[in-house]
Parts: C-alpha cells; sequence; structure tokens
C-alpha cells in the first residue's frame, strides 16, 4: 500500500506527473541529440496532452514489445519490476526495451502530438492494438501458470476508457472498450475451483458482472451510433455481445455470430478469425461444417503451433464421435500451449476422449 | 497477482443531510460544478456507475423478522444516515478514492467509502 498514496489519480497530480514525464522524455530526447549531436535545441511546446502521449508511447516505429512496455510504464504508471512481472520477464529486459524504446523515439523525432488526416487512423489502430494486447496477456496468458491476470485486464480497460472519453468520435474506441468489458465481465467465470481454466459455453453465466455487460453493450451502442459499419473491434463486441445477451448457451444466436464473423475476415481476414468463424458455423450448422473449415486451415503455416487448431479440431471430432482422432488433437493441443492451466484441461479432454474409446 | 496493486471497486454513498430530503434542484451553479467533476472522473476511467435516490419520502423498507415481512413507509427520520446519492468507482486504493473524493465540489455532507467485497480481483 506504500505507493498507493503516489500513485493516486487525483487529477492535477496525475497532470504534474505527466508533466513530468514530458520532462524525463524530454531529457532523453536531449541526451539522445547530445549523443548524436544534433544542434537543435529541443524547445518542442510539450503540451501535457494526454492523448499526444498515448499515441507516442504506441508509435508504430516502436516493436509491438516496446509499445506495451512503455505504455505501461508510462501511462499505467507501473513500475518497471511489476511490467516484467506481469510478462514473466527478467526486470533487465523491460528496462532494456524502456530505455531503447525512448531513445528510438528521440532519434526519430517523435513528437507529442495528436496525429491528423490519414495518419490518425493508423495511429489510432496501433493504439487500439497496443490496449488489445495489454488485455489479452491478462485474459489469457500465453506462458506461466496463471490462466488469467486481472490486473492486466483492468489495466487495459481503464486506458481504453480514457481512451475513448479522450477520442469520443472514434467508434473503433468505444469498439474496443465493448469488446473488453463484455470479455472482462466473464473473468471469474473463467476460472474453476482449483484455478482451471473453464471455456464460455461451460460457465456459470450467473457469476457473469452483469455491470460490466451493461457498460459494455452501452459502449458497442455509441459505436453502432456514430453510423457506418463496425470495424474489426465493434465487430468482435458484437459477437461478444451475442454471448453477453444468451442466458444459456442454448440461447446463443449463432447464426448471427458466423455472420459477424463473416464482416470480421473481410475487414481483417485472419486464420485465427477463420478458425473461431469454423467454431461458429459448427455451433450453428453442425459440427461437420464446422469441421470441413477447419481441416481448411490444418496446413496454415501461421496456425502450424497454435494450440486452439489442434483443441477445436478436436472438439469437433469429439462431437461426431471420432473419440480417437479427438484424443490425438487434445494431446497435440496440450503439447503446443505454454500455458500450464490450459495444458492441464487440455490433457483431460484427451482422457475423457480414451474414456469415450473404452465405453464405446 | 504480479501487480503489487489489483483494482478494487468502491462505493461512495453521498449522505448529504438536509439537502437530501429537501428534493429541491440544485442551483445551475452547482449542477455545473458537479458536472465537470463528474466529467474528470469519467475521463480518468474512474466511474463504472452513477446515480441519485428520490427523497426517503418516497421510499420504502422491508423489515425481516423471520419470516414475517414489515414494509414501512417513508419518510425516515435519520437525516443524516440517508444516502441521497451513489457513485461506484473502479480504483487501485482507497487513498486513491478519498484523493478523488476531497476534490468533490461539496459544501455539506458526508460521504462513506466502502470497498465492495469479494471482488474476485476484478
Amino acid at each position: 500500500m506504500g505507493t498507493a498514496k503516489h500513485r493516486a489519480v487525483d487529477l492535477i497530480r496525475r497532470r504534474k506527473t505527466l508533466e513530468r514525464k514530458h520532462q524525463e522524455i524530454g531529457r532523453d530526447f536531449e541526451r539522445a541529440q547530445e549523443a548524436l549531436h544534433v544542434d537543435t535545441a529541443l524547445d518542442e511546446e510539450v503540451g501535457d496532452d494526454l492523448l499526444g502521449l498515448i499515441f507516442m508511447a504506441c508509435h508504430p516505429i516502436l516493436s509491438k514489445d516496446a509499445r506495451v512496455a512503455i505504455t505501461l510504464r508510462v501511462l499505467g504508471g507501473l513500475t518497471t519490476e511489476e511490467i516484467a512481472r506481469a510478462f514473466l520477464v527478467p526486470v533487465s529486459t523491460i528496462a532494456q526495451r524502456i530505455v531503447r524504446a525512448k531513445r528510438t523515439l528521440a532519434e526519430a523525432h517523435i513528437r507529442f502530438e495528436v496525429p491528423g488526416g490519414v495518419e490518425r487512423l493508423a495511429r489510432l489502430a496501433s493504439v487500439l492494438e497496443v490496449i488489445y494486447l495489454i488485455f489479452n496477456e491478462g485474459y489469457s496468458a500465453t506462458a506461466g501458470e496463471d490462466w488469467v491476470r486481472p490486473a492486466l485486464c483492468e489495466e487495459a480497460l481503464r486506458l481504453g476508457r480514457i481512451l475513448a472519453e479522450l477520442a469520443p468520435t472514434e467508434p473503433e474506441a468505444h469498439g474496443l472498450v465493448a469488446l473488453m468489458e463484455i470479455q472482462a465481465s466473464r473473468l471469474s467465470a473463467r476460472i474453476g475451483p482449483s484455478g482451471e481454466p473453464v471455456l464460455l459455453l461451460d460457465q456459470d453465466r450467473t457469476r457473469w458482472d452483469r455491470l460490466l455487460i451493461r457498460r459494455g453493450l452501452a459502449a458497442l451502442e455509441r459505436a453502432e451510433m456514430m453510423g457506418g459499419a463496425l470495424g474489426p473491434y465493434g465487430l468482435q463486441a458484437a459477437i461478444a455481445a451475442c454471448h453477453a445477451r444468451a442466458a444459456t448457451p442454448g440461447d446463443t444466436d449463432w447464426p448471427r455470430i458466423v455472420a459477424l464473423y463473416d464482416a470480421v475476415a473481410q475487414l481483417a481476414p485472419s486464420p485465427i478469425v477463420e478458425l473461431n468463424r469454423a467454431v461458429a458455423v459448427g455451433m450453428a450448422f453442425g459440427p461437420d461444417a464446422g469441421l470441413d473449415l477447419v481441416d481448411a486451415l490444418v496446413g496454415e503455416p501461421s496456425l502450424k503451433s497454435y494450440h486452439l487448431l489442434p483443441a477445436v479440431r478436436g472438439d469437433l471430432l469429439r462431437k461426431l464421435g471420432r473419440a480417437q482422432e479427438a484424443r490425438a488433437e487434445f494431446e497435440r493441443a496440450a503439447s503446443l500451449t505454454e500455458n500450464l492451466a490450459e495444458r492441464k484441461l487440455l490433457t483431460r479432454r484427451a482422457a475423457e476422449c480414451a474414456a469415450e474409446q473404452i465405453v464405446r | 497477482m504480479q501487480l503489487e496493486e489489483t483494482w478494487m471497486r468502491v462505493l461512495i454513498m453521498a449522505k448529504e443531510g438536509e439537502q437530501s430530503e429537501a428534493a429541491t434542484t440544485p442551483t445551475p451553479h452547482a449542477m455545473a460544478e458537479y458536472q465537470k467533476f463528474n466529467e474528470e472522473l469519467v475521463k480518468a476511467g474512474v466511474v463504472l456507475e452513477a446515480g441519485r435516490l428520490y427523497p426517503s419520502s418516497q421510499s420504502k423498507r422491508v423489515r425481516f423478522d423471520g419470516r414475517k415481512r414489515t414494509v414501512i413507509d417513508g419518510p425516515f427520520a435519520e437525516t443524516k444516515e440517508l444516502v441521497a446519492g451513489y457513485w461506484l468507482w473502479q480504483v487501485r486504493s482507497i487513498d486513491e478514492a478519498l484523493e478523488w473524493l476531497k476534490r468533490a465540489p461539496y459544501e455539506g455532507g458526508t460521504f462513506e467509502v466502502r470497498q465492495v467485497l469479494d471482488y474476485e480481483g476484478m
């Protein structure tokens, strides 16, 4: 609790902190420029524009890892140690990432500013991506023992909420907030009594956080009301909303989810979207239809070591009564994930399939 | 948990004394001040939920005694304890909530800050 006061977000204090950050980064600019023997003095008017700072921290010139680290450091106020612990990497790695990121920004003369015009959309996309990366690392941790790390989700949600208020005319900012609010509403239902993952359709829906669902649906409505078609985040939020609105898994409007995934696939085609679409198709039109789509993805190089491909395939095969093949898929999926809790779940699925084989 | 401090939800109950029972609309100036403050809170991503309540003359109480339920009509006497409005905030600590709250543009009343229990990290 010692740092609680220190971190309080009293607006005045926040402004002061921001000014200090500006100065800090400013000093780095100066140092970098001295090192480069650049003669121009740094007399940039660095207004205390939070939005400008967000855009700067998420500048596409930086690697994704660097963007995430510097965003959490500068905007989330996390210490280097906390970021390192959250991402299960050595403190020195994060410290280096931040130092390098600052140097890169300085050397490229990236300024605190809110980009306009054509650049704005691309830059906003980078900001949204960074926030969602942070959220996802908390929502389904890629490594380590914990399946979820809610504190990271909260960091991302808070950043997203702030962004949506700072850039209220950006439908995708609201779309992203909607997506995160609705996904976060399931956080406590996603973990079983002994820390094991509980998948969407197996969750106790009474444990979903109604407040976050309501906030998510409201944010989605805001995005929809701006006119025009929903962007990728808005569409994913609409998919999440289909689940949130269904009182039981049986009530889920799967054909609508398929249609929404079609729209996502058009805007931002990716094998992972195709895989998700295949799951929805399997639910809407039967496991056979789903399996056809998944089979088409099997040779996809980018999914080669993606554990959810065999996991989904295993699930569909199991529904079709092909327990032996399903078992092999679950075993493969288990061997591919680096998350221990998830590996346990997949190993259990494989064992269940083995039991089904014997029964047969 | 990896982070030193996780997030918590706090319920802020506004006990405004006589004011809460008066049912008079605040002056435009007071209203504007409040809105400005609330806007700052929303922009900082603090507010999850906010609401104001009707005076107790329009409210009811249900008292439980074993299987017996008694409905009591308002208004209620203990003016100082009556809640006139509420906020649900998401903050890192009670201290953060207090820092925010102290900046609220109120000139009277007592505001109670309670952490929401069993938050399960979210």
